[in-house]
């Protein structure tokens, strides 16, 4: 007899491929925020599949740190120029050149909480009403709470104690004036599901992600590029490692991790194998255990 | 990790339910830890908190409190969801606390379930509680049970007690309509027949509790025999080469499309043949529940979101009278004569409660006729009037085409959850 049963990945391809169509009928403006990370890579492959063969209806959506990788910009304009999408850049330096942020400062400042102020910035000014992005429920403790649908205030904010009930596959995206919704289509999936899911697909992915001959020092015990945004304290030594990251974030917040991994095969050999999680070499998430949960709150993704 | 093994597993979502010493969250962290799915820098994390609590030993519950306030008071407030792995099934948990004022949360992690976790503490036996949380995983149609009598440690492993708590819940269980039910006696805190056969159990023939996890047949949880396709979205690509092209994206609900198949289009009734079922992957020779896929039709015939397209065999129901079990999920109560966003899997209409016919107590199942004054965390029987048609099947039979919401007009909040009958 023939089964029916879909494997675990396609299962969860399909539910994502519904989260994702639910938000283009559900809303007016949506956008997909897009970092240039393998998670956001991995939620534009998806939406790509859900509007097949027809474009997808909506821009994506970089919040520029100026502190990013030279790699993920070029990613970044390749992908949106092959697959004709648009892309809307929300700069972190405008925000700071206009005084709506000010610069942390010191040897580990980073703008990872200023971005929060430009992503709000950008979202009311080309007024969206539902920003897509590829937050894991498995990265983090207070994500682990988080809905399909994230209902935000008009002040960006997300209250945790207060969400709505999310039962089935209804999604309740009914909004007033003014408030927009966070909405994570790859909620359910673990990095592994990530990395095997690129492998299957054959997704193209930044060279960061595979090995490289970068200079590097050591920080707390976190290795970071040696870039000129972050200063060297005197007794810091730069020299020459055999790195790939792990995450990408801004330069100044992303760890590297030691390895000789050099196609998606070898990734997911190394991420089956590996004890400690892929958060743990964020910087961002170091500064104290409830991090992610208050940076959530005040509107970061 | 062999790949071609990786894309072979199947997906297993399960649900537990239990109040703060009944172990739930213990469990929760020993499946996590024997199946290598807790890292070092969680660990760690753990390890520092159960010390700075002045805690002798590691307390695993602290890996599953994710916000501040669940930590600083002890408590879990949410639905959070967790996820492990064995080679032959990736695990979604929804973890839900049990208190009787968490009947909500305990409903939403019970929604998208295959499986529910039913933990009994040993030396209690079948409670109120137990009884439901059994109730809602009946009443939210969980298609398999499995009962953890736990704390065997403390009972000296003993079989009479294990036997006892067995025959006691099957008298219970009965009055419940679940078809799977499983039993096993286990240590959550020592790791008895948890992930491993327990050394102190001999007498215990049947399976460790991830060995069943591993194993229940899920087959044939989703509904392969009525065809239920809810329109989600309209595809129109606008360029040369697919100039013509209108394909009806959507999530399949129910039964088996395949082109070719003479299909009728509701609300409408008009009809036609599926020309093909196209994915970004190449077209499909057939499609079933839960893909999502997108149709295209033979012929040119007007069919929007909230459509649903389904054989002649077998439709659904259509109908603005809507006789559904609620959860009531909101502070604010139901106003006589109010009115309600509603929606029903891709349709949108506005509904009123034209009656409450009767709450349940959920602890004895009881109807409760007299009183019909409905609060949070209430489970009761109503009919719904809507303002147009809605095509439903009874939950009993597809829980995508037999599930509902109710928003609140004001507010927006979602403030109920439907179980069509």
């Amino acid at each position: 007899m023939k089964s029916y049963q879909l494997s675990h990945l396609k299962e969860l391809e399909a539910e994502s491929i519904f989260v994702i169509r639910e938000v283009a009928a559900q809303f007016e403006k949506p956008a997909l925020l897009f970092s240039g990370g393998k998670d956001s890579i991995v939620c534009f492959h998806l939406a790509r599949k859900a509007f097949f063969p027809a474009n997808i209806p909506f821009p994506l959506v970089h919040v520029d740190t100026g502190h990013n990788f030279e790699e993920t910009l070029v990613y970044r304009d390749n992908l949106a120029k092959k697959y004709g999408a648009q892309l809307i850049i929300g700069s972190v330096q405008e925000s700071i050149d206009s005084g709506r942020v000010t610069e942390e400062k010191g040897y580990n400042a980073s703008r990872n909480v200023l971005q929060t102020v430009t992503l709000l910035d950008t979202i009311e000014k080309y007024k969206f009403d539902a920003c897509i992005g590829g937050a894991r429920r498995d990265e983090e403790k207070a994500r682990a709470k988080e809905r399909f649908f994230s209902h935000r205030d008009e002040f960006g904010q997300w209250d945790p104690k207060n969400q709505r009930p999310e039962l089935w596959n209804i999604f309740n995206g009914k909004k007033h004036i003014g408030e927009h919704f966070r909405v994570f289509p790859i909620s359910n999936w673990t990095e592994m599901d990530v990395w095997q899911y690129i492998l299957h697909e054959k997704i193209e992915m930044p060279s960061l992600y595979f090995t490289h001959e970068r200079e590097c020092f050591v920080r707390d015990g976190v290795i970071y590029a040696h870039a000129n945004v972050i200063p060297l304290k005197p007794t810091e030594k730069v020299e020459k490692m055999q790195v790939r990251f792990r995450t990408i974030g801004d330069i100044s917040c992303t760890g590297a991790i030691l390895s000789t991994a050099n196609s998606v095969e070898e990734i997911v050999e190394e991420v089956a194998a590996t004890r400690v999680t892929e958060r743990g070499s964020r910087i961002d998430d170091r500064r104290s255990e409830a991090a992610m949960e208050d940076r959530k709150k005040s509107g970061y993704f | 990790m062999d790949t071609q093994g990786y894309l072979d597993m199947e997906l297993l979502r399960f649900t537990t339910a239990g109040s703060v010493d009944d172990g739930k969250s213990t469990l929760i962290g020993r499946l996590l830890y024997d199946s290598k799915s807790i890292f070092e820098d969680q660990l760690d994390a753990v390890k520092a908190s159960s010390e700075k609590k002045g805690l002798q030993h590691v307390d695993l519950s602290l890996l599953t409190d994710g916000l501040r306030a669940e930590r600083e008071q002890g408590i879990t407030i949410d639905v959070a969801y967790r996820y492990f792995a064995t080679p032959k099934r990736k695990f979604i948990i929804a973890d839900t606390p049990g208190h009787i004022q968490y009947t909500r949360n305990m409903i939403t992690g019970a929604s998208t379930a295959n499986l529910a976790l039913i933990l009994i503490d040993a030396r209690k036996g079948v409670i109120e509680q137990t009884c439901r949380h059994s109730f809602i995983a009946s009443l939210l149609r969980i298609p398999h049970l499995i009962v953890c009598v736990n704390k065997m440690d403390l009972v000296d492993y003993s079989e009479e007690v294990y036997n006892r708590i067995v025959a006691e819940y099957k008298k219970f269980a009965a009055t419940l309509d679940v078809k799977d039910i499983e039993f096993v006696p286990i240590s959550a805190l020592h790791g008895d027949n948890v992930v491993d056969r327990s050394t102190n159990m001999d007498w215990f023939k049947g399976s460790p509790l991830l060995n069943t996890l591993e194993n229940v047949h899920i087959g044939s949880d989703w509904n392969h025999e009525d065809a239920r396709f809810p329109v989600q979205y309209v595809i129109r690509p606008h360029t040369d080469e697919y100039h013509d092209y209108r394909g009806y994206a959507g999530r399949i609900a129910g039964g088996i499309f395949k082109p070719g198949d003479e299909i009728v289009a509701l609300p409408s009734g008009l009809t036609s043949k599926i020309k093909s079922i196209a994915t970004l992957d190449g077209a499909l020779e057939e499609a079933f529940a839960p893909m999502s896929v997108s149709i295209t039709l033979e012929d040119e015939i007007d069919i929007s979101r909230g459509d649903m397209i389904v054989k002649k065999e077998n439709p659904p129901e259509s109908t603005q009278d809507v006789d559904a079990m609620l959860c009531w999920l909101n502070n604010k109560s139901p106003q006589p004569g109010a009115k309600y966003f509603l929606k029903h899997t891709s349709n949108d209409a506005r509904a009123v409660i034209k009656e409450i016919n009767y709450k349940v107590d959920i602890n004895t199942l009881n109807k409760l006729e007299e009183d019909k004054s409905v609060k949070m965390n209430d489970i009761f029987h109503a009919r719904l009037r809507t303002t147009k048609a809605l095509f439903k099947d009874s939950y009993k039979h597809n829980r995508i085409t037999g599930s509902l919401i109710l928003i609140d007009e004001g507010t927006n909040e979602t403030v109920a959850a439907g179980m069509i009958q």
